[in-house]
């Protein structure tokens, strides 16, 4: 299969700095435009980049900005596929990650919502990490283009 | 700087109006401007103005949640206004309602809180 009869993709990759989680949002926004999302879509799209951009910063990287952190997406018909990842250190258990409210850095005054908010905002969701190796999300969720609301 | 912070005293209520992008880049400094304010003044009860604030992530959270254990610490309120349709279902998603009141505008919720005072 060629690309092309895949569907649409992009990639980027960039330094694991708190200034580039705008940058990411505003990317993957841009390129999910063309389905013509909803603001709420957009929105829901945006928060889910920052979750787990943030998290490869803070979590996969210690925030050491040498750390480098890659989003790729693609679109299928009106499903837009997003992984995002790192190369850092990974999750032991990624069970309690998961859990509403845990946060392995409490000092930091995290919320410990960033997998809850992904997992809620998204029709799919997974995790897969490897300790020592790094981490990588993959979600999907499909645009209800303004259009079809119309009609 | 993407997050701006404006505050304003109404007796012992400060009024934190927030605007911009509260991410986890901008956390650090809205934490700072409003502990100095809290820490400095005669601050009693806190309330917090999101008309303003055009996205919000997990961090902003954090960053509420943080400030509230701190006015609770001193024995004050807190209240959140005028939270945009994005912001409020990503607080009531983290059950922060259950631990202080939303209120349309900023006047309802000064009238609530200086009845405290």
């Amino acid at each position: 299969m060629t690309k092309s009869e895949a569907g649409n993709f992009m990639s980027v990759q960039f330094a694991a700095l708190s200034e580039n989680e705008s940058f990411a949002r505003v990317v993957v926004a841009a390129f999910v435009s063309r389905l013509d999302p909803t603001m709420e879509e957009l929105n829901d799209l945006k928060t889910v980049v920052s979750e787990a951009v943030t998290n490869c910063i803070i979590h996969g990287y210690d925030s050491n900005p040498e750390g480098i952190v890659s989003i790729s997406a693609s679109i299928d018909n009106e499903t837009v596929h997003l992984t995002i990842e790192d190369q850092g250190n990974g999750i032991e258990d990624l069970e309690l990650a998961q859990q509403p409210l845990y946060t392995s850095k409490p000092e930091l005054e995290r919320s410990g919502m960033g997998f809850t908010i992904m997992e809620n905002f998204m029709d799919e969701f997974e995790v897969t990490s490897e300790p020592g190796r790094g981490t990588s999300i993959s979600m999907k969720k499909t645009i209800v283009s303004k259009k079809a609301l119309y009609n | 700087m993407n997050s701006h912070v404006e505050m304003e005293h109404h007796r012992g209520v400060l009024v934190v109006r927030l605007s911009g992008e509260l991410d986890h880049h901008a956390a650090d400094y809205v934490r700072m401007e409003m502990d100095e304010a809290i820490m400095r003044g005669q601050v009693e009860h806190l309330i917090l103005s999101l008309k303003e604030l055009q996205f919000m992530d997990s961090s902003g959270l954090g960053v509420i949640l943080g400030r509230y254990k701190l006015i609770r610490s001193k024995g004050g309120k807190m209240a959140v206004c005028d939270a945009t349709a994005p912001v409020k279902r990503l607080l009531e998603m983290s059950g922060l309602f259950k631990i202080m009141s939303l209120y349309d505008d900023e006047s309802s919720a000064l009238s609530d809180l200086e009845v405290a005072l």
